[in-house]
């Protein structure tokens, strides 16, 4: 299937069976014919296609990174400086991007680079749909792909193509003067912004509707101290803004433009809606050694890119009493610095299965009041994988007079057991039968372990009758 | 008697001198007699780095510190954050030894820079009741900015030490400004007249403490509230037999 252009003559875009067989945006439609005898067409909508992109960039920025760029007519150029630990790391952000696109059936292809010339290229030509390129590599990454790439007139590829070029790394070692008399100054341009020779500025998305402040420096500024003293101004300012309309601030976003025009922005995610000035460039100061300010910032805007409704509410204050410790200050600080993956408190869980008694929840979430069961002692330390260990034991329940685990054989003197844990076969078709007997032993020289054997030592089909060890008592 | 009072009154004007000593003064006894005497003011100073060693066996000594550990904090008040690299810890043991999940940030640090970097901001916050640090060494400069992060405030610094063995003069570890440094192996427990592993005891030796002198002493590992205990047999005031002076 393809997509006409407005004059009902060309491509707009074909899909990707279509493309298989040779159809290019941009081609007659005659030729498409000829190539294609059946190939189905529909009117193209391009405005309606730069209002999704532009809904995209809106979810992404809501989402992601606080500089994001419409690329028309079918891509986005996202800024992840300043955002990506807060996502886990680079290519942490990059798979959960991908999946949630993918959850919502839109079909991506991205790649994480350096510049946002080589980030393009690898995106479109590179062979894996999801590439991150390490800081530096983009040159090497770039080299095996086709000219088209760098987003040159499709005729100066023609004409590159009749000279013999064909991938990018065939002209990184020409000389540049007879390329830039013979192609004109567009070719090197776009070469050196791809390499990160030459600066490209985007334009990114100004979302609408949100509160914003904005300092313009007469004088460029660089010095951390000079930052953070009109970030405090800028923070009071923003939260004067904040308190006429009733809001609190979930994520700040720090935008600082630099002379040569480009933008460094630094993301704030915070726990719980604040309009606290003081609060709010704390956690700013705490990133500004994140700013490479180049040769001085110009303007400082300051953004609450989310925010919810804050009332003003009345503290209970009672003499004398201490007052309850409240961590929302440091969770905010250490998830701006670590990224919030990285902090979390641990919840019941109600399965028996130990590894999967315990789950992850927010650092600040109100406990709601399950508990594990205190019959059995449980081990301090859990190793994330069972270790085979060598063990004798008489059937059907007894505990191992002597096991071996890592080349070291302990004496069991003591033992308390069996604790019989069935599979969970609500979850796994595998787990039906499955059953752990597990014993808590001691050896001669009083080390405490947490061993198991994977049966019930009378039916087959229970496990293997193998021993293994998972944890440490204290 | 004259004599005394002027010694005592030397010793506390030294104590405000220190530089590891400007805290409040507050202690978090252990409620061991045996223990609590070894320790100026009567117990684990608050507002102060203290360090806990793992025996040398590994991996069983190594749970045994961090329960003593996950005790001490169980008794502070207020929130607890613990600080790791590896994930290996298992809150339903920590929630047998007292410290309830609901109490216990864990945080992930990528790695030992940015965990001693949350150390210290969760020291300089004050609200917390203790912060953990499982860390595979403390360097002198490192432990000097995490007492001085502890210092003036009433949460306790403890430094988790996850290496194999420590290396050092005499087996005590390399120096740091740590107030005390602790190292907790895993005993065999009392043998119980029926099959079965009875409450489990450990070797708590106080290697070095400031103002004070180290001793060695078995005791009873904690209990559902994070206290230790003196074994059964030493209870009734033979206390001393379990215990020898060590130089310090």
């Amino acid at each position: 299937m393809a997509l006409l252009d407005t004059t009902g003559r060309a491509l707009l875009d074909a899909d990707v069976p279509a493309r298989r067989r040779g159809l290019r945006a941009g081609q007659a439609l005659s030729l498409a014919r000829s190539l294609v005898p059946e190939l189905e067409t529909r009117p193209g909508t391009p405005e309606e296609d730069a209002r999704g992109l532009r809904r995209l960039a809106d979810w992404v920025y809501r989402h992601y990174a606080p500089l994001v760029a419409p690329d028309p007519p079918d891509g986005l150029l996202v800024d992840t400086t300043g955002a990506d630990h807060l996502h886990g790391g680079e290519l942490a952000m990059l798979q959960a991007l991908r999946d949630r696109l993918a959850g919502a059936s839109v079909a991506a292809r991205m790649a994480l680079a350096d510049t946002p010339g080589a980030a393009h290229a690898l995106a479109r030509y590179g062979g894996d749909p999801c590439t991150r390129v390490a800081p530096g590599d983009h040159r090497g990454a770039l080299a095996p792909l086709p000219l088209a790439a760098l987003r040159l007139d499709p005729d100066q590829v023609d004409r590159l193509e009749t000279l013999g070029f064909e991938r990018i790394g065939d002209l990184l070692d020409q000389p540049r003067a007879p390329l830039a008399r013979r192609f004109g100054p567009q070719l090197l341009q776009r070469l050196d912004e791809a390499l990160g020779d030459r600066y490209e500025p985007l334009t990114p998305l100004r979302p609408a509707g949100v509160l914003e402040v904005e300092q313009v420096f007469a004088e460029p500024i660089a010095a951390a101290e000079t930052i953070a003293r009109f970030l405090g101004d800028l923070a009071r300012d923003l939260c004067r803004k904040l308190e006429r309309q009733g809001q609190g601030v979930r994520r700040l976003d720090l935008i600082c433009r630099r002379v040569d025009r480009q933008d460094q922005a630094v993301m704030v995610r915070l726990a719980r809606p604040s309009r606290a000035p003081d609060r709010l460039a704390d956690l700013l100061c705490d990133r500004i050694e994140t700013i490479d300010p180049g040769f001085g910032i110009e303007t400082l805007v300051l953004r609450a890119a989310r925010a919810e409704a804050l009332q003003p509410a009345q503290r209970l204050n009672e003499l004398g009493a201490a007052q309850a410790a409240d961590p929302v200050d440091l969770v905010d600080r250490l998830t701006n610095r670590i990224g919030a993956t990285r902090l979390y408190r641990q919840a019941p869980v109600e399965s028996d299965v130990p590894e999967r008694s315990v789950r992850r929840v927010d650092p600040l979430a109100a406990p709601d009041g399950t508990d594990w069961p205190a019959r059995w002692p449980r081990p301090v330390r859990l190793l994330r994988r069972p270790e085979p260990i060598d063990a004798l034991a008489l059937l059907p329940d007894y505990p191992p007079a002597a096991f071996v685990w890592r080349g070291s054989r302990h004496r069991v003197v003591a033992a308390d057991g069996p604790e019989r844990i069935h599979g969970e076969w609500w979850k796994r078709d595998a787990e039906t039968r499955a059953v752990r007997d597990y014993f808590r032993v001691e050896d001669d020289s009083g080390g405490r372990y947490w061993i198991f054997r994977s049966s019930d030592s009378v039916d087959g089909a229970s496990g293997t009758h193998r021993w293994f060890l998972q944890g440490f008592f204290g | 008697m004259s004599g005394t009072s002027t010694i005592a009154r030397l010793r506390a004007e030294i104590r405000h001198l220190e530089p590891g000593q400007r805290c409040s003064g507050a202690v978090l006894p252990f409620e061991v007699p045996a223990l609590d005497a070894q320790l100026p003011g009567g117990g684990l100073a608050l507002g102060a780095l203290h360090e806990v060693l793992g025996g040398e066996r590994g991996p069983p000594d190594e749970a045994a510190a961090t329960l003593f550990t996950a005790g001490i904090a169980a008794r502070t008040r207020g929130p607890v954050l613990w600080c790791l690299r590896q994930p290996d810890l298992f809150a339903p043991a920590l929630a047998q030894a007292g410290l309830a999940p609901e109490r216990v940030i864990h945080v992930e640090a990528p790695d030992e820079a940015a965990l001693l970097n949350c150390l210290e901001e969760g020291l300089r916050h004050g609200g917390l009741g203790a912060v953990v640090g499982e860390v595979p060494k403390l360097s002198m400069k490192a432990s000097r900015r995490l007492q001085l992060a502890a210092e003036g405030r009433d949460t306790l610094a403890l430094a988790l030490h996850r290496t194999p063995r420590p290396s050092g003069a005499a087996g005590q570890g390399p120096p740091s400004a740590a107030t005390t440094r602790w190292r907790i192996a895993a005993c065999p427990s009392v043998p119980l007249p029926v099959p079965g592993v009875g409450r489990a005891r450990w070797r708590v030796e106080l290697l070095r403490v400031r103002g004070g002198t180290g001793t060695e002493l078995t005791l009873e590992a904690c209990d559902a509230t994070g206290r230790l205990d003196l074994p059964a047999g030493l209870a009734d005031g033979s206390g001393a037999e379990g215990r020898r002076e060590l130089a310090s």
